[in-house]
């Protein structure tokens, strides 16, 4: 049957099992959003297209299904960017359908025309422009594939004005043909016998935990790992949900803001296993100095990340799907007890870390502790919610602070590090998962970047809560300022005239503040069970640190443990 | 050290954006990088010369590259037994005074001359990187003009292709 290209992208959406799509129309793209229309494919208005790219990767992370946005050419393609390059920082399968200009406009600098392809092939894991119909379908299929398969990724596909408006005999190919593209599964089995060898030898073991395990799901084969051998864990950002935060082996989170307890054993450790982490410099602070002792095991699906930033000794790649199951298969087969894995000196020094120091505030008493705001969402959710935050302070307390519990139950932007991500994030992860509680940690600097969001949330009714941690500063910006500038606050303060509960309930979100620290617990279990979306403005005090801090280039267990107040 | 890998891509638009704009992400030291078509209609042949610190960057180089999609195979012809080649047209001053010693020059090297005029010459000389740079080192007396290299090129001896490797 004769289609529009307009209908044949809705068709490979459908195909694809793609049920919802996050946009903004424009010039380029009127014959696309007129198929949407007609065959009225389930469709969100972002209120800018940044928005609609982070809400396609909330959907993403929040799932495991690869998140879909459009836009149209220029600008909605250039507003895409920022969100294209949080997704692959992170590895999240997203397809970017963008307009373009008729194909003789193409090199013109037509209106509206940018060249996007060009622009996101670095932060792309593919990208194609179409300027045929009949490429279009092999193209979609293609994407769609490279995006989930493997290290996942986001694909942009470009397309020409010409190519909806065209028509094509409309037949979805089954299968790809990609010459140069592997997805790699299953890797070499005798890697995983040496990597047991090795943990019989080691004296003082840690895994560490990161992205890829909530990215491949394969949470419940790292807790089987560390029921049946003990082994105390450390986690990145990205790991964060992989094990229960409370669980007794579980030591934190790692790195420039990692426990106490985290970092020492990092330091300590004579073998560290790492299992899909990429040994960001946020993680290992001086490479030279990272795990000077250990030995480094390394699992990854991506050969590239192998002895990119640190070298291991040995490498298992492949899907951990593949590669943890196997682990633990091949452990349980040598009837060893937990002592034997985890010796009981090293379990006890680590245990010892943890009970010396836990995490602390340095504030006066008094005012709001941040974190207590979170300890106190933690305690009414019990661990059950998707918990997505902005980038800054905000985010590291909640990634210290929050008992996270499930895999992909925490959506943070992690690589790129991308103020405004939140909003439109927990947007895409409240549409796919209505029945979730779906909790924002912001910033007041983090919320401004994409507030205007609040209305595509008011107006899909999606009862996102959005907790404001307000301390009126770029509270990350202030930190660094204070601690290393000589305080100099340059630039860091948003004391002004914003009202953020007027704000959201000038877009139909409620609104609600928190003064006082006596009203916190009240306030948050209001906000909790009310129906719709609310805001929490949280008023905190200006010059909390997050703490323990590790100052750039320094060793892990060379942590700022007391903060600079005033 | 220098390194020189063969790279087979797929011949579709916008592969040589993806492999420069990798190269530039990651701050990889390229020397050169030479492109043609192949005995394969939809298959180009990349050849890059590299520089790097050591056998872990190159691993990256080789990783890195490896993930392009379009990107097929990757052969490192460094240490098999290979012949590497580079083609340098150079236009030099020549004079009625100084046009014999010039040919005498042009001979040593089995360069060719391609065209004579009054003034000036064009030598094609194809070579390993090193003859080239010989070449042109002697001839800055003279007054070179331009110089155009193609970067070098190559293949390894005996029957097995860089595909098959």
């Amino acid at each position: 049957m004769k289609m529009l290209g307009a209908e044949v992208v809705i068709e490979c959406l459908k195909a694809e099992e793609v049920d919802i799509v996050f946009g903004y129309p424009g010039g380029a793209v009127l014959t696309l959003y007129d198929a949407l229309f007609k065959t009225d494919f389930p469709h969100i208005l972002t209120r800018h297209e940044q928005g609609a790219v982070h809400a396609a990767d909330g959907y993403a992370r929040a799932t495991g299904k690869t998140g879909v946005c459009f836009a149209t050419s220029g600008p909605g393609g250039t507003n895409l960017v920022t969100g294209i390059a949080t997704a692959y920082m992170d590895s999240i399968p997203l397809v970017a359908i963008t307009g373009q200009v008729g194909v003789s406009l193409i090199g013109k600098d037509s209106f509206q025309e940018a060249d996007i392809c060009g622009i996101t092939t670095p932060i792309t894991k593919h990208n194609y422009l179409v300027k045929k119909i009949q490429d279009l379908p092999c193209v979609m299929k293609e994407a769609f594939y490279i995006a989930r398969t493997g290290r996942p990724g986001p694909v942009l596909i470009d397309i020409s004005k010409d190519v909806f408006n065209d028509t094509l005999d409309f037949v979805y190919p089954e299968t790809v043909c990609l010459r140069g593209y592997r997805s790699l599964f299953a890797g070499d089995s005798n890697q995983i016998d040496l990597v047991i060898e090795a943990l019989e030898k080691a004296e003082k073991p840690v895994i560490f935990v990161g992205g890829g395990v909530n990215l491949s799901g394969t949470a419940e084969e790292v807790r089987r790992l560390v029921d049946v051998t003990g082994i105390p864990v450390i986690s990145s950002l990205m790991g964060l949900g992989c094990i229960p935060s409370d669980a007794s082996e579980h030591l934190g989170m790692v790195g420039m803001h990692g426990t106490y307890a985290a970092n020492m054993a990092t330091i300590d450790c004579d073998l560290l296993m790492g299992i899909g982490v990429r040994f960001d410099d946020r993680v290992t602070s001086l490479v030279q100095n990272f795990a000077p002792e250990a030995m480094i095991i390394h699992f990854d699906i991506d050969p590239a990340e192998v002895n990119k930033n640190v070298r291991a000794d040995f490498k298992v790649i492949g899907d951990l799907r593949w590669s943890l199951p196997l682990l633990c298969e091949k452990i349980a087969e040598r009837n060893m007890g937990k002592e034997q894995w985890a010796r009981a000196d090293w379990v006890g020094l680590v245990q010892e870390w943890k009970r010396e120091k836990p995490l602390a505030s340095s504030l006066p008493a008094g005012g709001i502790r941040p974190q207590a705001v979170i300890e106190k969402v933690s305690e009414l959710t019990q661990g059950e919610s998707i918990i997505v935050t902005d980038v800054g302070q905000h985010q590291m307390w909640t990634a210290q602070s929050y008992n996270f519990n499930a895999q992909r139950s925490f959506l943070t932007s992690g690589g790129l590090g991308t103020m405004g991500y939140g909003l439109p994030a927990a947007i895409g992860a409240q549409i796919t998962l209505p029945e979730k509680n779906v909790i924002l940690f912001t910033g007041d600097g983090s919320i401004m970047m994409n507030c205007q969001e609040l209305a595509t949330l008011a107006d899909n009714g999606l009862p996102v809560k959005i907790i404001v941690m307000n301390n009126q500063v770029l509270g990350m910006v202030n930190q660094w300022q204070r601690m290393f500038y000589g305080k100099r606050y340059s630039h860091s303060s948003t004391k002004g005239c914003t009202d953020f509960v007027k704000l959201a309930e000038a877009m139909g979100v409620a609104g609600l503040r928190v003064t006082k620290s006596e009203e916190l617990d009240t306030v948050l279990e209001k906000a909790l069970k009310m129906k719709g979306p609310v805001l929490i403005d949280v008023l905190l005090p200006e010059t909390e640190d997050v703490l323990p801090m590790v100052a750039p280039g320094g060793r892990l267990d060379q942590m700022v443990l007391r903060g600079i107040i005033g | 050290m220098k390194y020189t890998l063969a790279v087979l891509v797929e011949n579709r638009p916008g592969v040589l954006t993806h492999i420069s704009g990798l190269i530039s992400r990651r701050a990889f030291n390229i020397e050169s990088i030479a492109a043609g078509p192949t005995e394969e209609v939809d298959t180009t042949r990349i050849t890059i010369g590299v520089e790097v610190e050591d056998e872990f960057e190159l691993e990256q180089v080789v990783n890195q590259l490896s993930k392009l999609v379009n990107v097929i195979k990757i052969a490192n012809l460094t240490y098999v037994d290979s012949i590497q080649r580079e083609l340098a047209l150079i236009k030099v001053r020549a004079n009625k005074a100084n046009r014999s010693e010039l040919v005498d020059v042009v001979e040593i090297f089995r360069a060719k001359i391609v065209d004579v005029n009054r003034e000036t010459l064009v030598v094609e000389l194809s070579g390993e990187e090193s003859k080239i740079d010989a070449l042109c080192e002697v001839l800055t007396d003279f007054g070179i003009i331009e110089i155009v290299r193609t970067g070098r090129i190559a293949v390894s001896r005996g029957p097995v292709a860089a595909k098959d490797m």
